[in-house]
């Protein structure tokens, strides 16, 4: 696989793991902020690779993962409609809501259609006027270009019944919420690559400056990883907290121009709750105002949710870094990617799946 | 009552049943003529052998020499009903040869039946009743006996087919899930997910065309191959749905070894590998119909590798890993880049990722 393997060579592994070994002097912890990022590092072995100095932490960049239990009970509400066709990525239908998740809609008799793009769910309202088609937008900036797309889609298409449930959030603020926290450990940060292609890195210049913490965009194959973290532990061990890119062949300063415009004329900034850490103000996007025809959560009455998470998952704390799947007393018995309590079990993307997949066998000695 | 006038008829006035249609209908299961006619217009040509045209309620097989028989079944349901390399036909008949073949033994016969949704064309019937007929010739295991039902339309994809089949199996062979030992070679016949990803993409969801074909075939020859060039050999499976690591995960279970793998050797088409790349499957996952997992000792794995690369179905046959003492019941990848991880059973279904 051209522009694959030569980012997984094992000869050139070994260089940069020995630069890295040459580099490191001091203890360091080192957040990757998406969850594609960790279950490469898992799926490669890459941090038993790794010295012993270096602490990877697992950042909150899984999207299924933060999608508020709100979002999620509202999803299974809107689904279990009888003229509702429910169109979601597949991550997202073994999510656990309050009771039950989208697997269980679709076996009691819910339309529940996986799709691969938002388009393929506007296809669907195209070819069933008589329902109501609508799409599970989820995503941090990465997806939102393409969802936006489906809205203008949509409405040039003069489609009456086509809507999303949007549930983007953003990653720069989630990074300042970490940073601010008074349990931080997190001393650098290995930005997430696909969302810097769309939204560039210039927005982590005051980031970095804030909080006096390099930040380096970083790609998903082994040499791309090991590449990102060489630098970080350069920049760390230098004192220079800054911006760098170790992902050039994909991610510019400015990013995809197209894509952010497309996502300013359909989103604006609004408040989130992140699934497991909670409020984080202008944390995501939702519908503008003239877009409210396409909003499902306008569109269908949702009744009052109670929402009720497991009292046993330390899934937050996972998501902020502040603690690891092992060190949670349900993790691998109680909660299982076939039995999750919390929705970092579940997503290909989760901190507690990855483990789970990869890693179970460090913890049993 | 001389002016009775009789209304005037210019044909029978009871409507004449159709004699022939192009579709299923519930009539086709009723049992009666119409069934029979079905099964001797169709099923009987093709699927031809004494056994069968005997026309019995049961089919007599006879083995001639001592040993064991095994029996398996298989039901068989795939959408689309034609793929590229195979079809729903192919499919049955290979299904249960298989696993019988993995018992080391000779299938003797196979058994099929059919459930037929009402409104399925014919033709598509007559083409999967030939492609089974094909596959059973190629396998050289007759379909002996079988049996046909039709359901209201909806309550079907179209048509299911369950196979069952026995084996004989010489006294001398004991192969099993149970018998991996430590020292022992793992060896898989080809390429992986060539089925899964084939069936995918033919269903035209993903938006992508792919030149994969499903591996579906019999692999009663190369099987029997194998076993005449070892006579040890310990495990032989087919990693058909939940993939490579879902399978030596039951064996490693079964037999209390660890499995440990090298990722660099495992064969994976290009096509395969980018496809998964892009969707966020992980083609260790990803169904086989045409693939044979062989355990044996290391000293016969080269006798063993020779003759499978002279079969059809093994030309691309290597060892990928090696059976260890521990972690017992567990299966490792040591990755390319020289890490180590635990390859795990699948959980449910494989679900593609969001970006």
């Amino acid at each position: 696989m051209r522009y694959l393997e030569e980012f997984r060579d094992a000869e050139l592994v070994k260089n940069v793991l020995s630069k890295i070994n040459h580099t490191v002097k001091h203890h360091w912890v080192i957040m990757e902020i998406c969850g594609g990022q960790t279950h490469s590092i898992m799926q490669h072995g890459i941090d038993q690779l790794l010295p012993e100095n270096i602490e990877l932490v697992h950042g909150p960049g899984c999207p299924v993962c933060v999608t508020s239990l709100e979002l999620v009970d509202k999803a299974l509400a809107i689904a279990s409609r009888p003229n509702v066709i429910f169109c979601s990525f597949g991550d997202m239908l073994r999510v656990p809501g309050s009771h039950g998740d989208l697997f269980s809609v679709k076996a009691a008799g819910g339309q529940v259609r996986i799709v691969y793009s938002p388009l393929d769910a506007v296809k669907i309202a195209q070819q069933n006027p008589e329902k109501e088609v609508v799409f599970f937008a989820i995503g941090f900036e990465t997806t939102a270009p393409a969802n936006a797309m489906s809205v203008l889609y949509a409405e040039s298409l003069g489609l009456q019944n086509y809507s999303m449930l949007v549930s983007h959030v953003t990653v720069p603020p989630a990074m300042h919420a970490i940073l601010g926290s008074t349990n931080n450990r997190v001393q650098g940060f290995l930005a997430a690559g696909h969302v810097c292609s769309v939204m560039g890195y210039h927005q982590y210049h005051a980031i970095s400056q804030k909080f006096q913490i390099p930040i380096v965009v970083t790609g998903f194959e082994p040499l791309d990883l090991l590449n990102g973290i060489l630098m970080t532990v350069e920049l760390l061990e230098s004192g220079t907290p800054r911006v760098q890119n170790a992902y050039s062949r994909v991610v510019s300063e400015a990013g995809n121009i197209p894509a952010q415009a497309m996502i300013k004329r359909v989103f604006q900034d609004c408040d989130r709750n992140w699934r497991g850490i909670g409020f984080i103000p202008q944390s995501g996007w939702e519908l503008r105002p003239e877009y409210h025809f396409f909003d499902a959560e306008k569109r269908f009455e949702v009744e009052q949710i109670q929402t009720r998470e497991s009292d046993i998952c330390i899934s937050g704390q996972i998501l902020q870094g502040i603690r690891k799947p092992p060190q949670c007393p349900a993790f691998g018995n109680v909660c299982t990617p076939q039995n999750p309590l919390g929705a970092t079990m579940v997503s290909s993307e989760g901190t507690c799946a990855a483990y789970y997949r990869y890693a179970r066998i460090d913890m049993e000695g | 009552m001389n002016d009775v006038s009789l209304p005037n008829m210019q044909g029978p006035v009871c409507p004449l049943p159709v004699k022939s249609y192009d579709h299923i209908v519930m009539g086709h299961g009723s049992g009666g003529k119409m069934t029979h006619d079905l099964i001797q217009q169709y099923f009987v040509p093709n699927f031809a052998n004494s056994a069968l045209l005997a026309g019995n309620d049961f089919a007599q097989i006879t083995s001639q020499q001592s040993g064991k028989i095994v029996v398996s079944t298989d039901a068989h349901i795939v959408s689309p009903l034609f793929f590229p390399g195979g079809d729903i036909g192919r499919l049955a008949v290979s299904g249960t040869v298989n696993d019988l073949a993995m018992s080391g033994g000779i299938p003797l016969g196979l058994t099929a039946s059919f459930i037929l949704e009402e409104g399925l064309p014919i033709s598509t019937l007559e083409k999967i009743i030939v492609s089974m007929a094909a596959t059973a010739q190629e396998a050289g295991v007759p379909i002996v006996a079988g049996d046909t039902k039709v359901v209201e339309k909806g309550k079907a994809d179209g048509i299911f087919i369950s196979t069952s089949g026995v084996a004989w199996v010489p006294d001398y062979l004991n192969i099993g899930g149970a018998c991996a030992q430590p020292g022992d070679a793992v060896i898989i016949s080809g390429t992986l997910g060539d089925h899964g990803i084939a069936v995918l993409s033919a269903r035209g969801e993903l938006g992508l065309e792919t030149a994969i074909h499903s591996d579906v075939a019999p692999l009663n020859h190369l099987i029997q191959n194998i076993v005449e060039h070892s006579k040890n050999v310990h495990v032989l499976r087919d990693p058909t749905r939940g993939g490579l690591a879902t399978t030596l995960n039951e064996i490693a279970i079964q037999s209390q070894v660890g499995i440990i793998l090298d990722e660099k050797s495992i064969p994976i088409n290009p096509i395969v590998g980018a496809t998964c790349e892009m969707l966020g499957f992980d083609p260790l996952y990803v169904a086989n119909e045409g693939k044979v997992i062989v355990i044996v000792p290391n000293h016969e794995v080269d006798e063993v590798l020779n003759g499978m690369r002279s079969q059809k179905y093994g030309t691309n046959a290597v060892v990928i890993g090696h059976v260890e003492s521990a972690p017992s019941g567990r299966v490792l990848l040591r990755t390319t880049i020289g890490g180590t991880r635990l390859l795990d059973v699948m959980s449910g279904e494989m679900l593609p990722r969001i970006c």
